[in-house]
């Protein structure tokens, strides 16, 4: 299975997805910002870190550069995109994905351990995930996912919410919800659900000496659904 | 511009020295020279009251590559790798602009790492603030936490462990020391010093303003009522900038384009010319109106002198500046070729076609000022008499209670998980442990960072306080099964100026070098920081050490949470109750003097070396050392971690109860070992010597102290977990 990893400028967990999808058996390509073409792939991540600085609005710049033409073809014509953190940011720039990232509702950078459901498995991220909740990584100042009413009967209505921030047994209380978004939102698809943008890490969560081995099963799962 | 006295005394100069300079010029400097002696000779950067004590210290051993004289220390970690690391401060600029003081303090220490050739892998901070109460702490505490996060975090280092305290002598002089340790391959590491004649020197990164013009002597000076004027010698960190900077100039490494490299930090342009050439015993002609500058009409002076962030200097080999000028066009960065080295030996500046300043470059460096301040020795203070009656009548609960909540002691994870600290997926061991742990990428080493002070005991004895805190990141790397390898550390002292305040300095060091010497434990690489002064009066003397260890199979990292019930646990080290100077005495009872407790380096020695011994051989299931707040403070932390309890023995001991809890012996640590163990266990430490009692028994949710004292973990985390959370959202 191959995979590409965008790297822009500022990009800093680029390297450790890297590590995680070769881990689980992918063949991994870093593609550079301002290459026009992807190389052929089953599978693109938009990894995490400071794109330009995320001076401007987090992500904004990024999802302008030259590369991004080709990603947005590629996830319109089916192609899996996948963007975590600062990758999910980037997702929303462009409009693949609905919403937006606002800052943390507590205004601090928040980097710790959490609970997520996971309310879909029929897309090709969680189909035949044995488990419905996972424990995931967080590391954001700007994680707190806005939408208008509309869009949210909308992604409701077409199921498009992936994930929610939730306790270890999958209630999703405001205690549980670490950056304030609306209804614990943590991940979200496209309509047509071959697009994932989520603020956890799973790439940080890949053995059991880290802070956890849950992004193992997420890999392990996402390749062989893929194949 | 005429230059007299006075306006070298406008610079910080004294007398003495202003006459120094004209004599070892033959003539009055103009004022672009005036600038660069002053940053030159200021105490920050030309170390003129510490050089004569701190050449004493030990800095040589078999795993030293690098010693002090570099941008960072290096040590050897076996298989070809090493680490690059130092520690240093950003006092005075943080306490006048929190964030982005600490935000290019951490900056700054990243630099100086990777200028060596090395990837930072880990940071670390040590930051002290003033009292609570006092009305600007929460502010600065606010502000330099979000600093040194922002600044990591975008660079995308996991920041993985640190210290806070509190304590009034900081009300008027914030301490921020950060700390990075980088890894580099023995074979690739870069050095400052240059080589050979007419090789282009090369200006890369940000360009260059008007920001922190000063900030070294402003650095080099305390704090009066005019503070407020200092702001604009604080600098402004771009860390996006040093993020591409940082990965340009690894690509440019992995070739062999190089001759030397610096980082433009404190003075700027200044020192890293200077530095490069004079270690390379050569001259350095630079053209200033070459220098990237990001205002117009910057003047020569102000070119020297300033202190803009996320810029290198380097110095090239012949040929290769094209393909150098490609990676930083890549990285979106400023390049120039500013000048070239030369065989004068001094440093010749030029701009608009004219000569603005020559200087021989020994003057600047060799010729520099030292000086052997007068110093006033400690006495070590008499033992306080605490009638046995004031202790019995305490309610055990009650002091627990307030010591797990007292601000030194209470969690501190509202700050760190403000930082970044699994970034890099290498993070085993997170802030709130005894040590950091980072693995070294794709093996199965990992490596062991911890920095500490006790400004306290160092307060009541600097000797004494010297070797503890030494002895203290020791005792923080074994914990967590990490062999100690070296330390670097960061003096943060009053003004060398005051006899008392030399006398701290002169004599922390002196018990720092004692406690290197002895435990094999040598320095490689550090920054002084004095004048952490507001008028007359100064902070506790805090050297900060910054104590790097390495952990040959991560499988055996050991962690302070308690992980069995029905598992024994053992102190290694004996209790003899001392108190003065604890954390109990000086806020239950409120008594301020006394000595510290003694340091014995043949036990802190024999201690550690014999507890690696039971960890390699697979004996130990968990270990803390015991420090601030005693025994309980220690049983109590192992508990929460862990989620467990613990039942004390009954008691067998002359000392009373408080004394035995909260007394702070040094070289002692908890150890917990499955009960199989325990004869194996204590055959190791009975053939090594080594004093131990079994403490108690690990079972479920309650700490039973006694059968009158009982808590339930929920209230001893309550205790501990709330304070700062509570304190920040009041």
């Amino acid at each position: 299975m191959k995979s590409s990893v965008i790297t822009f400028p500022g990009s800093n967990c680029d390297r450790d997805m890297d590590v995680a999808l070769k881990k689980f058996g992918f063949n991994n390509k870093m593609v550079w910002h301002n290459d026009n073409e992807l190389p052929k792939s089953d599978l693109v991540v938009l990894p995490g870190g400071f794109s330009y600085g995320d001076y401007l609005r987090c992500g904004s710049v990024a999802s302008k550069s030259k590369i991004m033409n080709s990603v947005i073809n590629f996830a319109n014509s089916g192609g899996l995109v996948m963007g975590i953190c600062n990758g999910f940011q980037i997702l929303v720039e462009t409009g693949l994905v609905p919403g937006v990232l606002l800052r943390n509702k507590y205004l601090e950078f928040i980097c710790k351990n959490v609970f997520v459901k996971v309310d879909n498995k029929d897309n090709p991220y969680f189909k035949h995930l044995d488990k419905e909740i996972l424990e995931l990584h967080v590391a954001h100042n700007e994680g707190n996912y806005f939408c208008t009413d509309d869009q949210l009967k909308e992604i409701e209505d077409n199921s498009q919410i992936a994930i929610y921030y939730s306790n270890e047994n999958g209630q999703t209380d405001e205690i549980d919800n670490p950056n304030g978004s609306t209804k614990n939102i943590a991940g979200i698809f496209n309509k047509r659900k071959n697009v994932l943008g989520m603020m956890p890490h799973p790439e940080r969560m890949i053995d059991k000496y880290l802070s956890g081995d849950d992004g193992s099963l997420f890999f392990k799962n996402l390749i062989k659904n893929i194949k | 511009m005429e230059i007299n006295e006075q306006i070298a005394l406008d610079h910080g100069l004294k007398k003495d020295e202003f006459k120094k300079i004209c004599e070892l010029l033959k003539r009055t400097p103009n004022i672009t020279e005036l600038g660069i002696f002053s940053a030159m000779w200021n105490e920050h950067c030309s170390y003129k009251s510490s050089r004569l004590h701190l050449k004493k210290l030990p800095t040589k051993g078999k795993k030293v590559i690098q010693g002090p004289g570099e941008n960072a220390g290096v040590i050897d970690i076996y298989d070809g790798d090493a680490i690059v690391f130092k520690i240093e401060s950003h006092n005075h600029p943080s306490f006048i602009e929190p964030y982005q003081g600490a935000a290019t303090g951490v900056g700054g220490i990243m630099r100086d790492v990777f200028t060596m050739g090395a990837r930072p892998i880990a940071n670390l901070n040590s930051i002290h603030f003033g009292s609570p109460q006092n009305k600007k702490t929460k502010n600065l505490l606010r502000g330099v936490v979000h600093g040194i996060g922002g600044y990591g975090n975008c660079m995308g280092i996991p920041t993985v462990a640190g210290q806070t305290s509190f304590d009034s002598s900081y009300n008027g002089n914030i301490l921020v020391n950060a700390m990075t340790l980088g890894l580099v391959k023995k074979d690739k590491i870069f050095y400052s010093k240059a080589a050979g004649l007419n090789k282009p020197v090369i200006y890369v990164g940000s360009k260059t303003g008007r920001d922190g013009i000063h900030g070294a002597s402003m650095a080099s000076a305390s704090f009066d009522e005019k503070i407020e004027e200092k702001k604009p010698t604080v600098q402004v960190g771009d860390p996006f900038t040093e993020k591409l900077l940082l990965e340009a100039c690894l690509e440019l490494m992995s070739g062999d384009s190089i001759i030397a490299i610096q980082d433009m930090g404190a003075a700027g342009l200044t020192s890293s010319s200077i530095e490069m050439a004079s270690k390379g015993n050569l001259g350095i002609e630079i053209n200033l109106n070459k220098v990237p500058c990001r205002e117009s009409k910057m003047t020569p002076y102000e070119i020297m002198l300033s202190e803009s962030q996320e810029r290198m200097l380097i110095v090239l080999e012949n040929g290769k500046e094209d393909l150098a000028k490609k990676i930083f066009d890549k990285w979106n960065l400023d390049f120039a070729v500013i000048g070239k080295t030369t065989n004068t030996k001094n440093i010749e500046l030029y701009f608009d076609n004219k000569q603005v300043a020559q200087i021989p470059i020994n003057t600047l460096v060799e010729n520099s000022p030292m000086y052997d301040r007068k110093w006033k020795k400690a006495k070590l203070p008499k033992k306080n008499k605490i009638k046995k009656e004031t202790l019995t009548k305490l309610n055990i609960k009650d002091v627990l209670k307030k010591i797990l909540s007292h601000p030194n002691i209470s969690s501190k994870e509202w700050i760190w998980q403000q930082y970044d600290h699994t970034v890099m997926g290498d993070t085993i061991q997170k802030p709130g442990g005894d040590s950091g742990v980072v693995r070294v990428h794709g093996t199965n080493k990992a490596v062991a960072a911890t920095v500490d002070s006790s400004a306290v005991y160092c307060w009541a004895h600097p000797l004494t306080g010297g070797k503890q805190v030494v002895c203290e990141s020791w005792r923080n790397l074994i914990s967590v099964g990490a062999t100690p390898i070296a330390i670097t550390n960061c003096l943060n002292f009053g003004s060398p100026e005051n006899e008392d305040n030399m006398g701290e300095f002169v004599e922390c060091v002196q018990g720092i070098g004692e406690a290197c010497e002895y435990l094999k434990f040598p320095v490689v690489s550090g920054n002084v920081s004095f004048y952490n002064q507001t008028k007359e009066v100064g902070i506790k003397p805090t050297p900060s050490i910054g104590g790097v260890g390495l952990i040959k199979n991560y499988n055996q990292m050991i962690t302070m949470d308690f992980k069995e019930i029905n598992n024994l646990v053992l102190i290694i080290g004996k209790t003899e109750g001392h108190i003065d100077q604890s954390l109990f005495a000086r806020s239950i009872l409120d008594e301020k003097n006394g000595p510290p407790p003694e340091i014995n380096l043949f036990n802190e020695k024999n201690n550690g070396e014999t507890l690696l011994q039971l960890i390699n051989n697979n004996l130990i299931k968990s270990a803390h050392d015991i420090s601030l707040g005693g025994t309980a403070t220690a049983v109590s932390k192992m508990c929460i971690k862990g989620n467990k309890g613990f039942e004390f023995n009954k008691s067998n001991y002359l000392m009373s109860e408080i004394e035995y809890l909260f007394s702070e012996d040094q070289g002692r640590y908890i150890i917990e070992i499955n009960p199989k163990d325990l004869k194996k266990v204590i055959e190791i430490l009975e053939k090594n010597s080594v004093h131990f009692e079994e403490l108690g028994k690990i079972i479920d949710k309650y700490m039973i102290i006694n059968p009158m004292t009982k808590l339930t973990i929920d209230e001893l985390k309550s205790y501990n977990t709330t304070w700062l959370d509570n304190y920040m959202s009041s």
